[in-house]
């Protein structure tokens, strides 16, 4: 696709192979980032990419792994153009692997177009802010962290927890106001098992949405370097569907920590001084360059939707995974051990969960005119009987006034009936902020202290309890 | 100029944003450079021999060794001039408005367009004659930058110690090119527009640091009641993610008492730069009732863009904030997140194969971040007519795990006057703003006490304290009911806690997107604070003459005190005046009651 023919240049003068990266001298005019292809005696092509490059050497990243390659044997092949990828709508419905490749045994694809999978950044002067609610039909995501077109809003989860089935209900369920608009689910999976895997797959046939999927898959056998990649694919594909074809895509990307374990490989094979635990110091400025590649722009109307999933090791928020990607995202679903062991689907803690662009995504032509108030009543119900059950505790219930009851009640409530519902039960926002005001309407009226008198008596359901 | 370019060097190596390059003879430090074929902009940083050093402001992908790197003779500098404000530039002022023009929404590199409109006509009024003295600051005219900034000076360079005008316009219409005056000195004529460059690294001169104290009103209650910045003063907000920091920006950006405000976004998202240039052209300023965004400069390095930029960007900002203050104006500078630009500075200190200090970080961390934030201050600025102006820094510190015993955060500590600790828990909780009452602290409070005291209440600083001191109590308290049980209490310890809970939820709190309390005057504020410890008062009355709390906590005036936040400002005297009237009569039949029995 390039004006230019290419020139490619090759190279046998390997001359160091450590973990993932390659190590080529005497090369000359060879540019940073460029994409590399490595021909060796095992017949396997791999492909690489240029970390580093002076006239004595150049280091190489390969995404298939070194294993196999030995110096005498190995080509390099330098391309003089980046990584690029074609992209097409007719790419959707269709799967591929981790290197871009189709893997469902369907015609070949024209592209339309061939794109450097970095990208570019979005001008911020271009970007529209994200105003239109989605609706997940997931209470504790519509009325507490509402979701946001063009939003990116990762799950926070551990091992063993149902991130997966949250994922593809939301996968499943997604859905805007308005109907007319063409849609597009874009996953990448990055390293995980073929049962999950096949779990997707299974979900996403059975709710019709495969057709209007493209999915990127990288297993847990795959070439884990490969993972670097993976994401920029699925992302390159998403950005050119979304801002040249006008889809509305939804990408999800599962499990960002296998790529920071890649991040950490690579930088650990070029003897790079560590940051936090090991991992590279780039690695915010690294994650951002995936994260910020959601949004909307001005006089597109399509907008990329990204929902990455990641496990916190050892369910700790402060690692270095989460808490960058925290810092970038614009807010996060956490997945709680505690309420998943206590049997509540979908096991989301509502309090250290946040959605950044909920206030523009709410409100009387959005959802409703309640939802902002409704939404930090209940915050403020639920953080003050959490509180109280950690008092509990410690000096048991007798001394607790009649106010802490109903409290403690109330927070017991909000997760059986409020965070709590089917993995198929969808329901509407209205339906979601209905259920809340149940829960508040077991408090005496001077206790909902952040909504407003007009807003309670046009909503406040005349309480059954009492008090 | 001519004999410089003429000097090319070879690239040698590229490591990411860091460029290593050789016959480089007699280039300085700082020195900008065009790298590569595809002529992007990048500083010197390091020297040895012909080799050189230099990060690179854009992405370097495609630079190859063997590509020629041209020198330019002149430190990275800023534009100055009118038609800054209203605008969004990138770390190196490079205008992201035209460059969407040029080159659609995503950043194209290697396009440097003018920073300022070189065709744009500015209205200039003189201000001196022919034969009249100058020296350096002095100002020649004004032009009328916009509704919110009508009288930008046009003023006497800076290396000019004493001169006397030989030329000057009339009144007129000139773009920033046209000659407005002309100076003569000892030993030069020097011709003066509307435009200047500054070197973004090199503070501008002032004339003297003054120790005047007023506070930079901001309109969020427990900064301007509890934790004050003064004008010209610098202000650290450390927390973890999701606690408040960019929000708490962006309201000081909002309604601080600043005329000018610059917000350095370095290495965040790019949706809160969307927000900021969607909303502030909507956003009245409360006196003039204008759009807030003609009194906004933004800087946008968001956390995908090149680092090398991001390290620039609060310079960048910061040179542009001293432009204004030299003026004579207030300014406040906004950085989130100095973090970001701590770890731009880490990055490329690596990519030098620099020894690392603590995290990694470089020796010089910590002289870099007082460096940065000496630049703040309240002054008397260059110029004969002895015009103060100040420059406000307000750093967003984000700690990793929220953990502020870092280096970023403890180096900001050591520098800073006031410190704004955002506290995750809180955050959770949705109290915000979610600055922790008990950590935090204002060095400038004292001083500033007096003027408040003075000036708007003489009760305001006695006020504060008494806040100040409850919420400690309740923590000592908290303690008791931790170990033992909230039975443990008497009945005044109980008022405590209850006294202490309102201060929180009803004074502290402050919701940033409530319409009637986003902004909070300080009127509304004083007032808030004089219910709430009449409340307090005629309590304590009551629970000493025997009334159990119980009864005072549901009496109507005792509740409705929680619905204060919901009351405009401009409602508050009446509103005040009612509660005030409730609060005592229903106290009263209270005391009679148990005077009865
Ligand atoms: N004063 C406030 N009033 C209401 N909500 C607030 C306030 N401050 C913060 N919030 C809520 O907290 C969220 C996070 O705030 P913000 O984006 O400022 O965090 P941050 O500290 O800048 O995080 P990061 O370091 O990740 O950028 C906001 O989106 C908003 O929902
Ligand atoms: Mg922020």
């Amino acid at each position: 696709m390039s004006k230019h023919p290419t020139i490619t240049k090759d190279f046998s003068t390997v001359t160091a192979i450590s973990g993932p990266l390659l190590f080529v001298q005497k090369t000359q005019n060879i540019s940073y980032g460029e994409y590399v292809e490595l021909l060796s005696s095992d017949g396997v092509l791999r492909r690489g990419q240029v970390l580093e490059t002076s006239f004595e050497m150049a280091i190489i990243q390969v995404f298939e792994g070194t294993s196999g390659l030995n110096l005498k044997d190995t080509v390099v092949r330098f391309t003089g153009e980046p990584i690029s990828l074609p992209v097409s709508s007719d790419a959707i419905g269709r799967t591929f692997d981790g290197s871009g490749k189709i893997i469902d045994g369907g015609p070949p694809i024209i592209p339309k177009e061939k794109l450097d999978v970095n990208g570019s950044p979005i001008n911020p002067k271009s970007r529209a802010y994200p105003t239109d609610f989605i609706q997940t039909g997931i209470s504790a995501i519509d009325g507490m962290n509402t979701l946001s077109r063009g939003q990116k809003l990762p799950l926070f989860s551990g091992n063993g927890l149902p991130h997966n089935d949250i994922a593809a209900q939301i996968a499943r369920q997604a859905k805007t106001k308005r109907t007319e608009e063409k849609f597009l689910l874009v996953f990448a999976a990055l390293g995980i098992t073929a049962d999950e895997a096949r779990f997707f797959r299974k979900s996403f046939e059975e709710s019709g949405t495969l057709n209007r999927s493209i999915l990127f898959m990288n297993l847990a056998d795959d070439p884990p370097i490969e993972r670097i990649l993976v994401p920029r694919l699925a992302l390159t594909t998403a950005e050119y569907l979304a801002f040249e074809e006008d889809y509305h895509v939804l990408v999800i990307i599962t499990d960002m920590t296998n790529y920071c374990e890649a991040l950490r490989e690579i930088s650990a094979a070029k003897e790079e001084v560590p940051g936090r635990r090991g991992y590279p110091g780039y690695m915010y400025t690294d994650l951002a360059t995936i994260y910020e590649r959601a949004g909307r722009i001005h006089g597109k109307k399509g907008s990329i939707t990204q929902m990455p999933i990641l496990t916190m090791p050892n369910d700790d928020i402060t690692h270095p995974i989460p808490d960058l990607t925290g810092y970038i995202t614009e807010g996060q679903i956490i997945v709680d051990r505690g309420l998943h062991r206590r049997g509540i689907y979908p096991p989301i803690d509502v309090l250290p969960s946040l959605s950044r662009l909920m206030k523009e995504a709410i409100g009387s032509n959005k959802t409703r005119d309640d939802h902002r108030e409704v939404s930090d009543q209940l915050y403020y119900t639920y953080a003050e009987g959490r509180s109280l059950r950690d008092l509990v505790a410690v000096i048991g219930e007798e001394a607790l006034s009649e106010r802490d009851h109903l409290y403690l009640h109330a927070a017991e409530m909000f997760e059986r009936e409020f965070v709590s519902q089917g993995r198929y039960e969808e329901r509407s926002v209205e339906e979601t902020l209905d259920i809340g005001w149940r829960l508040l309407s077991n408090f005496p009226e001077s206790e909902l202290k952040r909504i407003s008198p007009s807003t309670i008596k046009k909503y406040l359901p005349k309480s059954t309890l009492g008090v | 100029m001519q004999k410089l370019e003429s000097q090319v060097g070879v690239i040698e190596k590229v490591v990411g944003p860091v460029v290593f390059a050789k016959n480089m003879t007699g280039s300085s430090m700082y020195e900008v450079v065009k790298v590569g074929k595809l002529n992007l902009i990048g500083e010197i940083i390091k020297i040895s021999g012909d080799h050189v050093v230099i990060q690179v402001y854009e992405e370097t992908t495609g630079l190859a060794p063997g590509e020629p790197v041209f020198r330019t003779g002149a430190p990275l500098s800023v534009t100055l001039g009118p038609g800054l404000l209203n605008q969004i530039f990138d770390g190196i002022q490079r205008p992201l408005e035209i460059l969407e023009r040029e080159s659609g929404f995503f950043i194209k590199r290697g396009k440097y367009p003018d920073v300022l409109s070189k065709s744009k006509k500015w209205h200039f009024i003189p201000t001196k004659k022919i034969n009249d003295y100058v020296q350096a600051g002095d100002i020649l005219g004004f032009v009328n930058e916009n509704p919110l900034l009508e009288k930008h000076g046009i003023m006497v360079p800076t290396n000019v110690k004493m001169g006397v005008i030989s030329k000057i316009v009339d009144e007129g219409d000139y773009v920033i090119e046209d000659e407005v005056a002309e100076i003569k000195t000892d030993d030069k004529l020097i011709k003066v527009n509307m435009i200047t460059k500054w070197p973004i690294r090199k503070p501008r001169p002032i004339k003297r640091r003054i120790d005047i104290f007023l506070p930079l009103i901001t309109g969020q209650r427990i900064i301007d009641g509890l934790f004050p910045i003064a004008k010209g003063g610098t202000a650290a907000i450390p927390g973890g993610f999701g606690t408040g920091k960019t929000v708490m920006q962006h309201q000081l950006s909002q309604w601080a008492d600043a005329k000018v405000i610059v917000y350095v976004g370095c290495g965040e998202r790019g949706n809160e730069m969307a927000e900021v240039l969607e909303r502030f052209p909507q956003l009245k300023d409360p006196s003039s009732g204008l759009p807030l965004m003609y009194r906004t400069i933004l800087i946008a390095n968001v956390s995908n863009m090149p680092i090398a930029a991001r390290e620039a960007s609060i310079y960048t900002g910061m040179t542009l904030a001293e432009y204004y203050r030299d003026m004579g104006y207030d300014v406040a500078l906004m950085a989130d997140s100095t973090s970001r630009w701590a770890e731009a500075l880490r990055e490329i200190s690596s990519r030098l194969e620099e020894m690392p200090g603590e995290e990694g970080y470089p020796a010089y961390l910590s002289s870099r971040i007082s460096e940065f934030y000496e630049r703040a201050g309240c002054c008397e600025v260059l110029g004969s007519d002895g015009r103060y102006g100040s420059v406000s820094v307000i750093g967003a510190v984000s700690p990793p795990g929220a953990d502020f015993s870092e280096p970023v955060t403890q180096s900001t500590l050591r520098v800073v006057k006031v410190f704004w600790a955002l506290d995750t828990a809180l955050a959770q909780k949705r109290h915000f703003p979610s600055i922790n009452w008990l950590t935090s602290y204002s060095l400038y409070k004292d001083d500033l006490n007096s003027w408040f005291d003075t000036n708007f209440a003489s009760d305001w600083s006695a006020l504060t304290k008494e806040f100040m001191q409850i919420l400690q109590q309740e923590e000592e308290l908290n303690e008791i009911v931790r170990l033992v049980g909230p039975d443990a209490l008497s009945e005044s310890q109980k008022l405590v806690m209850e006294y202490a809970k309102k201060i929180r939820e009803d004074y502290l709190m402050q919701h940033a997107y409530s319409l009637t309390d986003s902004y909070c005057s300080l009127k509304k504020n004083y007032k808030m604070m004089k219910l709430l410890s009449y409340y307090y008062t005629k309590s304590k009355e009551l629970i000493n003459s025997g009334v159990p709390l119980s009864k005072i906590s549901s009496l109507k005036s005792t509740r409705d005190l929680s619905r204060m936040q919901m009351v405009s400002n401009e409602e508050f005297d009446q509103f005040y005046i009612k509660m005030e009237e409730l609060l005592r009569m229903e106290m009263a039949s209270l005391m009679e009651e148990i005077n009865l029995e």
